[in-house]
């Protein structure tokens, strides 16, 4: 059989060869996508378990009233809830406007030059950089410079900064994605930029945007390094009453109770982890939820 | 991302339409030129359009024939690298003049795009959108009703106001789209392809709307359907691609005489489908 003939009339083998090699290695794939989902799924199994068996018993309203004491029995995560809910609340009210503001410059108002593109990479280099920094910068410029000392309204716009990046990041990607249709459609109307953005850019990547900031704040609530950098306390016995107190936050109180030798301790670690989570998981169903009622309110 | 750059001339020149003796033109180019960056898409185009008539575009693809109906409304500007030169005058004023707010060009000139592109709104909404960023102080319901009524979508959803303007047919979605450009009262409506998106059923109802909107307002259409233009409009301009790669203005004539007596070879050449 000459080359040529077989180049003309390929031998059915030929390609029974490479079927067989090109089903395997699906399979080899599929199996390999399978099992890195089942890692994750079975970690994170393995943990809620971990915490839940320790700590469930530990949550109930005594441990949610009371303010942490010397004696395990007595302990309580009030301060520090009531803390991380104070700076949640500022740490929204500043990132929020700032970073969803930004966004809509970056998108609908900057002109595609290269100091626009300079930001635009600057931003999300910005949310690699390791929150300890932030920590430090807080500490420098709102701790020390504007002499705000170690209150919650310093911890907020430290995490604001922190959170910022990603709150810019996901308000972008939503706007990006209103198609361009409706901005012209919005144009040929007689509509001023600020209007086509208000009222139809804005309304149909509101879901994103919210689903974005949310997820944001999620992040603000669980981070302790920058905390502990400006000099939030470890053991607060008073309700933090708004932005100018002094405060400490729950991964904190957290931190603090598993450095303690004592076992007692350790539980109390777990039940704050719980309630950590919960704190955590409303805030993404409600991220989850809100990114869906606006979807179907769209269609 | 959608930026500005346009190159406005400082003179406000209002430019005569009797120059050439020719008065009931409501809107008219003169040596309007027009790129993307360094290529030029239109070349040195004169067109006159005359009020309360339905003015065809037609030519084959990339003869800038949308490009030349966005001059109308300065939609153009919104493409980062357009640049125009010429004038492009309406009731006797060079909208691209520095003294024009596109904004007010806008109003005044409507626009119905090849794709219906309905706000995410209620079918009201869409409607009222016009008039609420353009300060319309009357009652809103009526404007509304009238608008959908114009369009011919009253009947079909006067029961439904509140329902989102995706949740209709297609057909259904650009006479919505028609609604909404009639309810801020422009005194000229561009189509850019308007039923290119539709089947035929929707098409035919599109086309009765032009014919009947041809009584109030000047239409101007864009078309790769050379029966539709035939059907509804009154004169038929033919746009085709230079040697230079700009797209001219071969023939413009009554769309009777152009579909049967084409003066330009060219001209015969498409309209018989032997080119484009």
């Amino acid at each position: 059989m000459s080359a040529q003939a077989t180049a003309a009339v390929p031998s059915p083998d030929v390609w029974r060869a490479s079927q067989v090699r090109r089903r395997w290695s699906g399979w080899l794939f599929y199996g390999l996508a399978v099992v890195s989902t089942l890692m994750g799924l079975v970690m994170l199994g393995a943990l809620l378990f971990d915490i839940f068996t320790d700590g469930a018993r530990q949550v109930d309203w005594h441990f949610l009233s009371n303010y942490p004491s010397r004696i395990a029995d007595n302990a309580g995560l009030r301060s520090a809830l009531l803390g991380s809910l104070w700076m949640l609340a500022f740490t929204a009210i500043i990132a929020f406007p700032l970073g969803v503001g930004a966004a809509i410059y970056l998108e609908e108002y900057a002109p595609d030059n290269w100091l626009t593109r300079f930001i635009q990479l600057n931003i999300a280099n910005l949310a690699g950089v390791p929150s300890i920094v932030y920590g430090l910068l807080g500490l420098g410029l709102f701790v020390r410079w504007l002499a705000l000392g170690r209150v919650v309204l310093a911890g907020s716009m430290t995490m604001a900064l922190l959170i910022l990046p990603l709150i810019i990041v996901a308000s972008r990607e939503a706007i990006r994605a209103v198609p361009d249709s409706l901005r012209e459609g919005s144009y040929a109307l007689g509509a001023t930029r600020w209007q086509m953005v208000r009222q139809t850019v804005l309304p149909s990547a509101a879901g994103g945007i919210l689903t974005g900031t949310i997820l944001a704040l999620a992040r603000a609530i669980g981070e302790t390094a920058p905390l502990i950098t400006i000099g939030a306390l470890t053991y607060v016995a008073f309700d933090p009453n708004g932005p100018l107190d002094i405060f400490t936050v729950l991964p904190i109180q957290i931190f603090n109770w598993v450095s303690l030798p004592q076992k007692e301790f350790h539980s109390l670690a777990a039940g704050g982890i719980v309630v950590l989570l919960v704190v955590l998981l409303t805030a993404n169903s409600l991220a989850v939820y809100l990114r869906y009622r606006m979807q179907r309110r769209l269609q | 991302m959608i930026n500005l750059r346009i190159d406005t001339r400082a003179s406000d020149v209002a430019v005569s339409p009797s120059e050439n003796g020719q008065s009931d033109v409501i809107l008219m180019t003169r040596n309007l030129n027009f790129w993307y960056g360094n290529t030029q898409v239109l070349e040195n185009i004169d067109c006159d359009i005359r009020p309360r008539e339905v003015t065809a575009i037609i030519g084959p693809s990339g003869c800038g024939k949308s490009t030349f109906l966005r001059c109308f409304n300065r939609m153009n500007e919104l493409i980062p690298t357009a640049r125009i030169a010429g004038s492009v005058v309406f009731r006797n004023r060079d909208i691209y003049a520095r003294s024009v707010d596109p904004v007010e060009v806008r109003r005044q000139v409507g626009m119905v795009f090849q794709k219906p592109n309905p706000f995410p709104k209620s079918i009201y909404d869409n409607v009222a959108y016009g008039p609420r960023v353009n300060g319309y102080k009357g009652d809103m319901d009526e404007a509304v009703e009238t608008s959908l009524k114009r369009a011919a979508l009253w009947d079909e959803v006067k029961d439904d106001l509140k329902k989102s303007g995706l949740a209709l047919s297609g057909g259904q979605q650009q006479r919505l789209c028609i609604a909404r450009a009639l309810a801020v009262q422009p005194d000229v409506l561009l189509m850019d392809e308007p039923c290119s998106a539709l089947d035929p059923i929707a098409t035919t109802r599109i086309e009765d709307l032009i014919r009947e909107l041809r009584e109030q307002l000047t239409i101007i259409i864009v078309t790769h359907n050379m029966q539709q233009a035939a059907r509804i409009s009154d004169r038929t301009a033919f746009f085709t691609v230079a040697e230079s790669g700009a797209g001219v203005l071969v023939e413009f004539n009554d769309t009777q005489k152009l579909f049967t007596t084409p003066t330009d070879p060219r001209t015969e050449a498409y309209i018989t489908g032997r080119f484009g």
